[in-house]
């Protein structure tokens, strides 16, 4: 097999210094009975040449977003990933890498995993942010745990407009901890919140793409001693929005795969939780600290592990231990290339764009039903959806998701989105399309 | 090395580039040296595997397109979790859990429901004490109570505490097999068969699954549902911290629990599956680490079914191999053959020299230093795992490093006590890191 190294030669050298007289004596611990016979019915070794076609003939079974024009997101986005991102991200010594646990040899990493908090904390206004967790749904089911470990409190509000992806993790969850969560209208927070309220969960921009007015929202969770935590799932528009900081969240939970990371039919990519300073014990998962070496030169680490299952264990915050870090990085190096001022234009750009979009809609005759508030996604609603959905798919577009299948009670709407990747000449082009269609 | 904003905030390519390749050199992966971190399974990812899930056809695929779009991801899923089942004799994998950790959340998640549904009062579950710490973390994230069972001399389960400890408010045991220890549990049969016999499952934590490919399923060992970590077993990297993937395998009883979808084969076509009242539900968004899953399924097809014995078979050589040459020198709590990987301790250091310091000079040798201080059954405990990718002579320059750093310990113990030497930085002050929190950079 030729992926190991050693030689008959060498085994039969190590079985001698072992005392052993064959391989096979090394598992007699295992149960006779329980020993495979016949060789496992598994696919026989392929070469790597004919693994390659293999693997390339299933990939074109799939139509990618060069083949399709994704009019989609809804908690997953098509955004460019410029070179540098793979160029860092395929370094081995990052990605062939554990967990920095020996600190001394993982500084690459460290450092960056801590100017990646540093940078979470900028696009969020808050103050700290983990190394990062599996994605925004499960960031949103932690930072749920977090707020009732924080409040000892046993309620949690959730907004109906989240994504239901998240919805469904957060419900697993909080089902297992026995946490009582209830779906609610944002319209009836002030009725549905009381003393007993841990948090309000809420998704900005929200599920169906519109901007909520979190200022409002905050004071009526505060007011009854609960946490506001903020939900993003387009990370791209914590560049377009004003800073959460300013509506007062004390905990974001955010998916960060716009940031350099592909679609990858769902995953990876990366989650992360950010909080303000008064909540940092309590925040799951690894976190990075600067300190100094025993020369007093800066270095990186991984701290506060008091919290972590390997020493609390069963009284940890979580159990949370291999994360997304290669996600990370990756939303690290983009966002570094991109740099502050380029994130702000890719946000601009993809807002004109949905602007665009959403003005060639309303000239077909579609409605937008949630209104104009919205960053680059929002609901369309035409009779007959359904079937138009289909004809564009054989057309080669995908426009939107089909809302009704999980909203009954939005019957022929679906949720579009455009980014900078949807250029003007591709919404001509379904603009046309639509115009064949009617 | 300065950081990145100390360089400004709109910086231009070759600043970025030549930032975070400054900061890779800085760093150790399984391709730049031996990696003998114990029950982390860094073993050499192949590069076929890397190339693999990079390709258009499995990158550029969103998760909410239309499902006649994306059928080579689904019969990707589909055989996965095919393969995954004969290796381990299950009814069914759910590939959704993102890590080790999650997936064996979802596993505690399941049982507990499987109980509520029965409507028994069920309130514990038993975790040996040499079991990963992750096991009690996940268990009390349930609100069960984690109790926890005894070690015997010989480093397996102790059976007579088990019985002790062992009544019909008992969910479940966790266990991991081999042990961290490195040791197969010997009595596993009968472990199961106590705990059955309350109406309790068996968990079990695929960690450590690489000993026993091809060699024994769990299913038929008693174990009734199980994680593995696709990367550590099938190879996929572990990216400095992540992405994982942690796919539940059950037995019949327990798959209307697994969170949903499953991927089903109708006619010549693949859909996902959300039917099923009694599942727990999602644990992730869309349908888990697909990318992680491109990369295991790759490796296996790479390696086949004799392949998957090769790799139990050398990763087990290894492990005894290195174990038999550094008993000479070292503690070996447990005096018996090892699986993959085993356990030795700081006890016979000359000059106090710790097992912390013993990992620091390991690193001025080249090589990434194992597991330490763990498991916590082992006092100083230094935890290796060679994997089979390792060549006799890698392990017996890293014997030959570990004879040298005890001999440093007695004739110059401060070259030890002070390692490592050659690093970017030297030893770190934690304890600074942790009192004086500095967890961002500001201006």
């Amino acid at each position: 097999m030729r992926f190991i190294a050693n030689n008959d030669a060498n085994k039969k050298e190590m079985l001698k210094e072992i005392g052993a007289k064959s391989i096979k004596d090394l598992f007699v611990d295992i149960p006779k009975q329980a020993l495979i016979e016949n060789s496992l019915a598994l696919p026989n070794s392929l070469s790597e040449k004919d693994l390659r076609k293999q693997l390339e003939s299933l990939g074109q079974k799939n139509k990618t977003n060069r083949q399709l024009s994704l009019f989609l997101g809804g908690g997953c986005y098509n955004h460019f990933i410029p070179a540098t991102v793979p160029a860092i991200t395929g370094r081995s010594e990052f990605y062939t890498a554990y967990t920095p646990y020996q600190a001394e040899t993982s500084q690459g990493i460290l450092q960056a995993i801590y100017e990646w908090q540093t940078m979470i904390c900028m696009l969020t206004g808050l103050d700290a942010a983990n190394a990062s967790i599996y994605d925004g749904a499960t960031a949103t089911a932690e930072a749920i745990i977090m707020a009732k470990n924080i409040k000892g409190k046993n309620k949690v509000l959730v907004a109906k407009s989240l994504n239901p992806e998240y919805l469904e993790v957060a419900k697993t969850y909080a089902k297992a901890n026995g946490l009582e969560l209830k779906e609610i209208e944002l319209a009836e927070l002030e009725r549905e919140i009381d003393e007993k309220t841990a948090c309000l969960i809420v998704q900005q921009p929200n599920f169906f793409g519109c901007i909520e007015n979190l200022k409002e929202i905050e004071k009526k969770v505060h007011a009854k001693n609960a946490l506001l935590i903020v939900a993003v799932a387009e990370a791209l528009s914590l560049a377009f929005l004003p800073l959460l900081k300013m509506a007062d969240a004390d905990i974001v939970s955010a998916d960060v795969q716009s940031f350099g990371n592909s679609m990858s039919f769902g995953g990876p990519a990366a989650g992360v939780i950010a909080c303000k300073q008064q909540y940092v014990r309590q925040l799951p998962g690894r976190l990075v600290g600067k300190t100094v070496d025993s020369d007093g030169k800066q270095g990186f680490i991984l701290t506060l592990q008091a919290r972590e299952q390997h020493i609390r264990r069963e009284k940890a915050s979580s159990n949370i231990c291999t994360n997304q870090a290669l996600g990370a990085l990756a939303a690290t190096v983009y966002l570094a290339t991109v740099g502050e001022k380029g994130l702000k234009e890719i946000a601009e750009e993809n807002h004109g764009n949905a602007l665009y979009l959403a003005g060639m809609l309303r000239e077909k005759g579609f409605s937008l039903p949630f209104g104009k508030s919205f960053f680059n996604e929002f609901v369309v609603k035409k009779p007959g959806i359904k079937e138009l959905h289909k004809k564009l798919l054989s057309k080669g577009i995908v426009f939107g998701l089909l809302l009704e299948d999980r909203f009954p009670k939005l019957k022929d709407c679906a949720l579009v989105t455009a980014t900078e990747m949807n250029s003007r000449e591709e919404i001509d082009k379904l603009a046309a399309a639509l115009e064949e269609e009617k | 090395m300065k950081l990145l904003f100390e360089k400004g905030r709109n910086l231009a390519e070759p600043v970025v580039i030549r930032h975070y390749t400054a900061l890779s050199r800085l760093n150790f992966g399984v391709d730049n040296g031996f990696y003998p971190l114990g029950s982390c399974t860094m073993k050499y990812n192949p590069k076929v595997c890397e190339e693999a899930a990079k390709l258009d056809g499995f990158t550029q695929i969103h998760p909410l397109q239309p499902l006649e779009t994306v059928q080579g991801a689904l019969q990707l899923m589909y055989e996965l979790e095919r393969m995954l089942k004969e290796i381990c004799g299950f009814s069914r994998f759910s590939l959704q859990p993102a890590a080790g950790a999650h997936g064996e959340l979802t596993g505690i998640m399941m049982i507990q429901a499987y109980f509520k549904k029965k409507a028994q009062k069920r309130t514990k579950v038993l975790v040996p004490d040499s079991a990963h710490g992750t096991n009690p973390a996940s268990v009390s994230m349930c609100g069960f109570e984690s109790i926890k069972v005894k070690s015997n001399s010989r480093g397996n389960i102790d059976l007579d505490d088990l019985k002790e400890k062992v009544d019909e408010e008992v969910a479940a045991i966790m266990i991991t097999n081999p042990n961290t220890l490195g040791l197969f549990e010997k009595d596993i049969t009968e472990v199961c068969e106590i705990v059955h016999k309350k109406g309790g499952f068996v968990y079990g934590d695929g960690a450590n699954m690489n000993a026993l490919l091809g060699k024994c399923k769990p299913a038929d060992l008693g174990i009734d549902i199980m994680h593995l970590n696709l990367h550590k077993t099938f190879s996929t990297p572990h990216g400095g911290g992540g992405p994982g993937s942690g796919p539940v395998g059950a037995i019949e009883k327990l798959v209307p629990f697994l969170p949903r979808p499953l991927v089903e084969k109708r006619g010549q076509s693949y859909e996902f599956d959300y039917s099923g009242e009694d599942s727990i539900g999602k644990v992730r968004s869309f349908y888990g680490n697909f990318g992680v899953m491109v990369k295991a399924y790759t490796y296996l097809k790479a390696i086949g079914p004799d392949g998957l014995e090769e790799i139990a078979e050398n990763a087990v050589l290894n492990a005894n191999y290195l174990q038999s040459k550094l008993q000479k020198h070292y503690h070996l709590p447990f005096k018996r053959r090892c699986m993959h990987e085993f356990v030795i301790s700081d006890r016979h250091m000359p000059n106090n020299v710790t097992a912390n310091d013993i990992a620091k000079r390991l690193m001025d040798y080249g090589f990434h230093p194992p597991t330490v201080y763990f498991p916590l059954i082992v006092k100083g405990a230094i935890m290796i795992e060679p994997t089979e990718s390792e060549s006799k002579e890698t392990l017996d320059r890293f014997a030959d490093a570990m004879v040298k750093i005890k001999e440093e310990a007695e004739r110059n113990a401060e070259v030890v006590r002070e390692a490592p030497h050659k690093m970017p930085v030297k030893r770190l002050d934690a304890v600074k890191a942790a009192r004086e929190l500095n967890l961002r950079w500001k201006q």
